[in-house]
């Protein structure tokens, strides 16, 4: 049993649809953290990053969902070559777009690489300057910030305006990413109908969008207080 | 009604193909699109050139045979009908139209128009038939089957094997047509025996045949001639990762 999940298409998309699954929930995990940074003066945040700090049980999940990212995008190359390949050589001459088919659904590829590359960027900003600077066992990253100081970080990151159009690209991205991805999890996995189709893409676009607007929202609340000067 | 045909003309399976473009005047818009071939082909016999080669064979949209990606679209621009249930009114007079063969690396042109379908027919004979006793007939009520499944049987049923999901899907995948022809029987009681056997050796013939992955764009589904619901892929990936965790 252990090499359908190599050897049959049916397995292979079964580790995409369980990989995803995985990330959208530890996106909304995310998201859900990050919205605490607008309340109050950032303390509440801070105590969360406190807390997934450079502990063990924060390392194993780091770890876990590095692999989880690792497996996902590894499996989507995979996927994608042996598509190609079983597409053929020659190709249309005249293409169109088939009625009710997603553009997300046939760009799944390039929007995976704009949202991994966003992470990279993501990765730089924030986990450099927190968990790393940790387990490095200093006490302050290159912005002279305390590691566990996620809201200041968060803060000095939104005050850029080119950073806040990077992010919204990528949560962009994201969302349309997950509009294919949450209900295409589903039907992979087998959990779908006729009935349950239209209500699963509904749910789709309710978790992508939740999403979208969880983490857009603070990257632009950030930038607009950064406008404020110091004056909210 | 005048049309300018761009056709992809390739004299075998090794050769190089590339679009010849012909004109077609004097059509009755009541014509139908393989009749409108008929009539170019006369021409083309007539002026000592070699015919189109392109396949049918019913022509009321029952066996399958016909194919043909006309502007873009398996089965021409028309929904839920095959090639030779087109007619030249849908196209409007002067048009030019491009007519190509289905592309899939498992379905190799052969000549002009006509690809080798026979992948599929690997797939049927991996595992989308019944093992029965062939004895005298049994009585119609003996294995009652609720009205739902029936219906949703026939749905899946009514897939004719043309290839349209194969050649539609950016990913080259069959996943329709196994789905359609699993889906079809394991909503029966005759077919539900040999459920687990039938999805793994149709999922195996179909990857070895070198068909791609489903990745659920559900084009497919907006191109198939019979309409058939991506819900039946759903049923084929449950029918194969039940079967394969029973193992």
């Amino acid at each position: 049993m252990g090499c359908f999940l190599t050897n049959s298409s049916l397995g292979r998309k079964l580790v995409m649809s369980i990989s995803g699954c995985f990330l959208v929930l530890f996106l909304l995990f995310h998201m859900a953290m990050n919205v605490v940074a607008l309340i109050g003066d950032g303390s509440a945040y801070n105590m969360i990053c406190g807390f997934l700090g450079a502990n063990w049980y924060a390392l194993v999940g780091t770890a876990v969902l590095a692999l989880g990212v690792l497996v996902h995008f590894a499996y989507a190359f995979w996927l994608t070559w042996q598509n190609r390949k079983a597409r053929g050589n020659v190709r249309y001459a005249v293409t169109v777009t088939e009625k009710g088919v997603d553009w997300a659904s046939k760009n799944m590829l390039l929007l995976g690489i704009i949202v991994i590359l966003g992470l990279l960027l993501h990765l730089t900003h924030f986990w450099s300057k927190m968990m790393l600077v940790e387990l490095m066992g200093q006490h302050a990253n290159d912005l002279g910030l305390a590691p566990t100081d996620g809201a200041a970080l968060i803060k000095y990151t939104f005050s850029k305006w080119y950073n806040v159009v990077l992010y919204l690209v990528w949560f962009a991205a994201l969302w349309l990413h997950l509009n294919h991805g949450v209900w295409s999890m589903f039907q992979t996995v087998g959990w779908a109908n006729d009935t349950w189709l239209p209500r699963l893409k509904c749910i789709a676009k309710l978790v992508s969008g939740l999403i979208f607007l969880g983490f857009a929202v603070v990257a632009v609340v950030f930038y607009a207080k950064s406008l404020c000067c110091g004056c909210c | 009604m005048n049309f300018t045909l761009k056709i992809w003309r390739q004299k075998d399976a090794h050769s190089k193909g590339e679009f010849k473009e012909y004109k077609v005047s004097d059509i009755s818009s009541d014509t139908s699109f393989l009749e409108m071939l008929d009539i170019l082909n006369n021409d083309l016999v007539h002026k000592g050139e070699e015919p189109v080669a392109f396949d049918h064979d019913c022509r009321e949209g029952i066996c399958g045979m016909c194919s043909l990606h006309i502007d873009g679209h398996a089965h021409g621009p028309s929904q839920a009908v095959t090639t030779c249930q087109i007619y030249m009114r849908q196209f409007k007079d002067g048009a030019t139209i491009t007519v190509e063969p289905w592309r899939s690396a498992a379905f190799p042109v052969i000549k002009d128009l006509v690809v080798n379908r026979g992948a599929y027919d690997q797939i049927l004979q991996a595992g989308g038939y019944v093992s029965v006793r062939t004895n005298s007939v049994p009585d119609g009520n003996a294995i009652p089957i609720p009205q739902a499944d029936a219906e949703e049987s026939m749905d899946a049923a009514a897939c004719v094997g043309c290839g349209a999901c194969a050649a539609t899907c950016k990913n080259g995948s069959a996943m329709l047509f196994v789905a359609a022809r699993v889906s079809s029987l394991a909503k029966l009681p005759q077919g539900r025996v040999e459920g687990a056997r039938r999805a793994k050796a149709m999922v195996a013939k179909m990857d070895e045949l070198g068909f791609g992955n489903c990745t659920n764009t559900g084009a497919c589904q907006a191109e198939c001639p019979k309409g058939i619901s991506i819900a039946h892929i759903a049923r084929l990936n449950r029918e194969f990762l039940a079967a394969k965790f029973e193992d």
